[in-house]
């Protein structure tokens, strides 16, 4: 039994061939269907997101299931193989469990550490669960990618920080302010990123906004889109002491405030901090006001500083995070192979006549007037007992094999008679995270 | 007496543990060793309760007339401070500062001389517990003030300078740290003062003059008026931050001059032996 993954991804494939490929979460069970109808495919999962499409599979021929797959992936949206061939991967056995294990622990996403893939995941494998097409493989192989990748979270920093300079704006407020309720922020001018980083502030719970423009109109707009308040160009200044945190980005050559006025504001704050971000070039604020003992001001050098410290940050964990994932891939690999029939048989057998010479050992200890004779006909019943018992138990394993739910028979016989010393036991307790 | 030298022991191996597992949350940058931290520490200090609550049903009374037996009611009250500001503020990291001076507490105790102090008739009075129990309440509250401070002026710098280290992720905003600082200063004050005040009566009852500028009696004053000045700047002029943060620190090193530097270097009643004589 093996996992199979085909797929394509930012990586191998622009939007224009994603786009082409993707898989509508309304219309998930006809393709799953299909998949499943496949001749050399028993369980399937669908996970298709803007930045990857990609196919998880359970078969026992896996270069046939990958030829199958692709041609599938190519037909059910009508395209011709040779357009996507060069954009699809394909991995088999210990390679595609890394590979799930590494995607849904976000170190395959563009942005390292960006917390939607795991629940992009989770809602795949939702999909089928609702269409009945996972069985006990990738049932527990995704439970597992969950798990883990909630281990990576928590072991390493790798989605500690903020690599957005709007993110790291709320980040650095919160680090002076602790809670953005009750505070109130002022826009200076427009601008895109201004704009942006005012609605990260409302989301993250600022209650006033403040605009200002010198075209009075555009400030109303704006206060109307974000449901503030416009305050004429002129006397802007004289609203800053009510000000917690002021966004800047005027077009103007000069600075738009000044140090001076700033020590003035702060002291009409009783020193309350404020929190000031230059996103204009050339600067609105003079950077002297950093000096100023309340007042913490970020330009956009700042700003990127924070995030490319960020990002390397990030990719320092990121090593980390891939040791935790190839020790997690050999556990699974050890399950897997636990699921094989004949390494079965041979543990139950093993297993049985362990107990059996155990016994006839402690039984033959009691009765010390035996004859050899007898004592030999006592192991040979007890191991006749074996066999008889053993008989049946070890044909339906064989023929089970060649179905699909044989790994289900293996996965039993081994619970029902405790052979888990390859690695199965831990495995168990890992479904508490779906 | 068994008994408490146990408790003392493990009391002090506890805070240890708890050090060491702040420690490694903060340079290791595990939070999960922190919740472990402060576990022990809830556990040390009922150790220590218990060791206290020994010595004093030994009849030797209060349990902080020796140099000993104040240091490790210092930690003491150290230790329940700071778990009670965790509680409120969430403030794992400045455990790796409050454990350690805890354990330290108790290393100096445990190697200044434990001698048994017996009171002579006329300073036997309830005031006199009071007096020292108020005195070390506000000290530890005063000492947390100072890790708060000290925090303060770490995490400014990073946001000042732009440059973060490992630290900053683990340390809570300015806002909490200013706060917790305002807190401790508005526990520790009225202790300091309470303490002050039954020090003075029972001045009084014990040889009739309620002050006698002795030079403990001098530096407490001083520092007094430090803190005091400090809540007034706070209330009334808007002091806070890192100005706030300084003072907060200025004034502790002065209040631990009057703790120890004052037994250690100078002399007057206040030093520990000096009840003995009387």
């Amino acid at each position: 039994m093996n996992i199979v993954i085909v797929g394509l991804s930012h990586k191998t494939a622009p939007v224009e061939i994603r786009e082409k490929v993707a898989f509508p979460p309304s219309a998930m069970e006809a393709p799953l269907q299909q998949m499943l109808k496949l001749p050399s495919v028993s369980e399937a999962v669908i996970v298709s997101t803007c930045n990857r499409v990609e196919l998880y599979v359970i078969s026992r021929q896996p270069d046939a299931a990958i030829i199958e797959l692709k041609q599938f992936l190519a037909d059910f949206h009508n395209l011709k193989l040779e357009t996507l061939q060069d954009h699809l991967y394909d991995f088999e056995g210990a390679a595609a469990i890394k590979h799930v294990l590494r995607v849904a622990s976000s170190l395959d996403s563009m942005m390292i550490g960006e917390p939607q893939i795991l629940g992009q995941i989770k809602s795949a494998y939702g999909y089928a669960c609702e269409h009945k097409t996972v069985g006990l493989i990738l049932n527990r192989f995704l439970n597992k990618a969950f798990s883990v990748a909630k281990r990576v979270r928590n072991e390493t920093a790798i989605a500690s920080n903020a690599v957005s300079v709007s993110f790291a704006a709320v980040e650095l407020a919160r680090k002076i302010f602790d809670s953005l309720e009750n505070k109130t922020v002022m826009l200076i001018g427009a601008g895109e990123m201004c704009e942006l980083a005012a609605k990260h502030f409302i989301n993250n719970g600022v209650s006033k906004v403040l605009v200002t423009n010198r075209t009075f109109s555009r400030a109303e707009k704006l206060a109307e889109e974000f449901g503030g308040v416009a305050v004429s160009f002129d006397n802007f200044r004289e609203q800053l002491h009510r000000v917690d945190i002021v966004l800047s980005s005027t077009g103007a050559p000069d600075y738009v405030l000044s140090a001076k006025k700033l020590k003035e504001v702060s002291k009409m704050r009783r020193y309350e901090p404020m929190f000031l971000i230059d996103i204009a070039v050339p600067r609105d604020i003079d950077p002297l006001a950093n000096k100023l003992d309340s007042i913490y001001l970020y330009d956009v050098d700042d700003l990127q500083g924070v995030v490319q410290a960020n990002l390397k940050g990030r990719q320092k964990e990121a090593a980390k995070a891939e040791l935790i994932i190839s020790e997690e891939v050999d556990q699974f690999c050890l399950w897997l192979s636990s699921l094989e029939v004949k390494p079965t048989i041979v543990a139950l057998r093993q297993r049985m006549e362990q107990i059996r010479q155990g016994e006839v050992e402690k039984t033959l200890n009691s009765l010390t007037r035996l004859e050899d004779k007898e004592r030999k006909a006592i192991e040979a019943m007890t191991s006749a007992i074996i066999n008889k018992i053993l008989h049946h138990p070890t044909y339906i394993l064989k023929q089970k094999n060649n179905d699909a739910d044989g790994n289900l028979y293996v996965d039993v016989a081994r619970t029902l008679f405790d052979l888990t010393d390859q690695g199965g036991i831990e495995l168990n307790n890992d479904k508490s995270n779906s | 007496m068994g008994t408490m030298t146990l408790l003392f022991t493990s009391t002090t191996l506890v805070y240890l543990a708890a050090s060491i597992f702040y420690l490694v949350s903060m340079i290791g940058k595990r939070p999960q060793a922190g919740r472990i931290g402060r576990w022990l520490l809830l556990a040390g200090i009922i150790f220590h309760a218990a060791c206290f609550a020994v010595q004093h049903s030994t009849a030797r009374g209060t349990p902080v007339t020796s140099l000993h037996e104040s240091l490790s009611f210092f930690a003491w009250c150290l230790i329940l401070l700071f778990l009670l500001l965790d509680l409120r503020f969430r403030l794992s990291v400045m455990g790796a500062f409050a454990a350690p001076l805890a354990f330290l507490s108790m290393v100096a105790s445990a190697l200044s001389p434990n001698i048994v102090v017996q009171l002579s008739p006329v300073l036997k009075s309830w005031l006199f517990p009071v007096h020292i129990m108020f005195a070390f309440l506000g000290n530890a509250a005063f000492a947390l003030a100072f890790g708060a401070g000290v925090m303060y002026l770490i995490q400014n710098r990073m946001l000042k300078s732009k440059h973060f280290t490992g630290i900053y992720q683990l340390l809570p905003s300015l806002d909490v740290l200013d706060r917790v600082n305002y807190t401790c200063l508005s526990i520790g004050f009225p202790l300091m003062t309470l303490g002050i005040i039954s020090g003075a009566f029972w001045a009084n009852t014990a040889w009739g003059t309620y002050w006698r500028w002795d030079p403990k009696e001098t530096w407490a004053l001083i520092t007094w008026f430090l803190y005091a000045a400090l809540l007034h700047g706070r209330l009334s002029t808007g002091w806070r931050g890192r100005r706030a943060a300084i003072f907060s620190i200025i004034a502790f090193i002065f209040l631990l001059f009057t703790f120890l530097g004052v037994n250690l270097l100078l002399s007057g009643y206040h030093t520990f032996d000096a009840f003995a004589v009387l």
